[in-house]
């Protein structure tokens, strides 16, 4: 690791100032991302700003049922917030089922939304990497790509966004809060994930200095019975091959309304909005949601080892929209869901 | 633009903060209830810090990447990996390394039990294995073979000892579940437990999170 400096700051006036003052300099919070990438000398701040003792830890209910998340809140605490576990079950799952405990406990929730991505030839500093070293070529498109994206890709880049949180953020419609050298700042995750396009480098909209404070997701009724689910090379502690959020809202056996976000497969947290529009007004049964399904992945592109994601994004798609209706032919549905012992299409009150 | 920022909440881009290093600099840092002081670039993780420079060795380093959860310690009391924490940014905070379980020559009744159910091979992963075992038990989760499987998957162990590991955890986890907490019974010496631990045990307190 090259030699850093390290300031510590307390307030987030401090903090902003200080980053946007000096272009070599970066804010540390839970170093899961930012220590490991100096090890492997990909990331260029040589110096840390540490802005672990600014008030961001809060995770506090809405008026009207949203909840606010403070962007240093540790990923194992808004996992086990009451408002995000009652209100938002997509997000508490999606934080459980990334990484480990220790790094839950280690990682923020800002530091989530902005870490880099897993791309092996990123990492490698010997290698082409147009999103580390622009104009360098990516390596991945010719080379070991089993892991990485078949939606939202381009010639220059193909990694797969690695965050859990964003998959169920971007469900939701949740807005991402900055302060910054220019004011306060709200993004929509469409807006502050950006697709690699030819420029893969500039992965969000953020000015140097810019901090993340909070995440918001508006109140969805309907999202007190979403679910994550994550399909992966094994059990625990390992990246999406495949994942979605989805919260439904069923009328009889109609789908009334239907949120969808796949993660493993894209360059971006991807939401899912032709496989939405294909189900709202379907009939909520296991054709309407593989016709879903192969309308969303009707644009992807394989590269060869990663092929097999495609049709593994549609399986998921289907088997997670079985799960949120419960299903009672799926041989593991949950008999919480909307199609559950209790009958079809309740509402349950949070 | 400067009325926007006013109202808007903009701040001076002024770079007022203290900077330290690159050189090395005095850390201050509590590790087992005992201050010590390191001199350190701000670039040193705490796992370099404590094997390297406070002659900590009990906490192992495998993959230094974050990966494989044997250098698991404590800070603040819950458990986190040492490799990627710098030792600078912990300045304030409480550690609590594998040295510190103990209670004299006493072993902490997850050591014991790992030494009971030969939860180990080689043995390099074991302190992070106990460290993690420790802090689980005491976070409340439900601690079924699934659960301990899943709670524990931050600590590999390439001797595949799994097996033994979950043994060793389920004594400790019964063991608390049927008696007193041993420490409170023995007279209530201060072993240091976890965050979410009640009393100082070495077991995990009632599964009612």
């Amino acid at each position: 690791m090259r030699p850093l400096s390290y300031s510590r700051v307390a307030d987030v006036a401090t903090a902003i100032g200080t980053v946007a003052a000096d272009p070599d300099s970066t804010f540390l919070a839970g170093g899961t991302t930012e220590v490991d990438l100096q090890r492997c000398s990909v990331s260029r701040a040589r110096r840390l700003v540490d802005i672990n003792d600014l008030p961001l830890r809060h995770v506090e209910e809405l008026p009207g049922g949203g909840v606010r998340i403070g962007a240093l809140a540790r990923m194992s605490d808004a996992a086990q917030a009451l408002p995000v576990r009652r209100r938002f079950p997509m997000i508490s799952q999606a934080l459980l089922l990334g990484a480990s405990p220790q790094l839950r406990n280690m990682a923020s929730i800002g530091g989530n939304l902005l870490q880099r991505v897993r791309c092996g030839y990123f990492r490698d500093v010997a290698a082409g990497c147009n999103r580390r070293e622009p104009g360098t070529g990516c390596s991945a498109i010719p080379g070991i790509n089993r892991g990485h994206a078949v939606l939202g890709t381009s010639e220059c880049c193909i990694a797969t966004h690695p965050s859990d949180l964003a998959v169920a953020l971007a469900a939701l419609d949740a807005v991402v809060l900055t302060q910054g050298p220019n004011g306060p700042r709200r993004y929509t995750t469409d807006e502050f994930f950006l697709l690699p396009g030819d420029t893969p480098h500039r992965e969000h909209p953020l000015d140097h200095g810019e901090l993340v404070v909070a995440v918001e997701v508006p109140p969805n009724p309907m999202a007190s019975r979403s679910l994550y689910v994550k399909v992966r090379d094994r059990e625990s502690y390992e990246f999406a091959l495949a994942s979605a959020a989805v919260a439904v809202r069923l009328d009889g056996g109609t789908v009334a309304d239907v949120r969808l976000a796949l993660g493993g497969v894209a360059t971006v947290p991807w939401r899912a909005r032709r496989a939405e529009a294909t189900l709202v007004g379907a009939p909520a049964t296991v054709e309407s949601f593989a016709a879903a399904a192969r309308e969303e992945l009707a644009p992807a592109v394989g590269y060869g080892m990663n092929d097999f994601k495609i049709e593994l994004a549609r399986r998921t798609i289907v088997r997670a929209l079985r799960l949120a209706v419960g299903d009672p032919q799926l041989r593991d549905g949950r008999p919480t869901g909307l199609l559950g012992a209790d009958g079809g299409g309740r509402e349950e009150r949070a | 633009m400067t009325s926007y920022a006013e109202t808007a909440g903009a701040v001076q881009t002024a770079d007022t903060a203290v900077v330290r290093g690159p050189h090395a600099v005095v850390v201050r840092l509590h590790v087992n209830g005992t201050p010590r002081t390191v001199l350190v670039e701000p670039r040193v993780s705490l796992l370099d810090a404590l094997r390297d420079r406070l002659g900590l060795t009990g906490t192992k380093k495998g993959c230094d990447q974050g990966a494989c959860g044997a250098c698991t310690v404590w800070v603040d009391r819950r458990r986190v990996l040492a490799c990627l924490t710098l030792a600078i940014a912990c300045e304030t905070h409480e550690i609590t390394t594998i040295e510190g379980l103990s209670d004299g020559v006493d072993l902490h009744p997850m050591q014991q039990a790992f030494l009971d159910h030969d939860a180990f091979q080689c043995g390099y992963c074991t302190p992070g294995q106990i460290m993690s075992a420790v802090a689980f038990l005491a976070e409340g989760h439900a601690a079924d073979d699934d659960q301990i499987r899943e709670w524990m998957s931050g600590n590999l162990c390439r001797c595949a000892a799994y097996p033994n590991i979950r043994a060793a955890i389920r004594q400790v986890r019964d063991a608390a579940t049927n008696h007193l907490p041993a420490t409170a019974a023995e007279g209530g010496s201060a072993r240091p437990g976890p965050a979410g631990a009640g009393p100082a045990s070495g077991g995990g307190p009632d599964a009612t999170a």
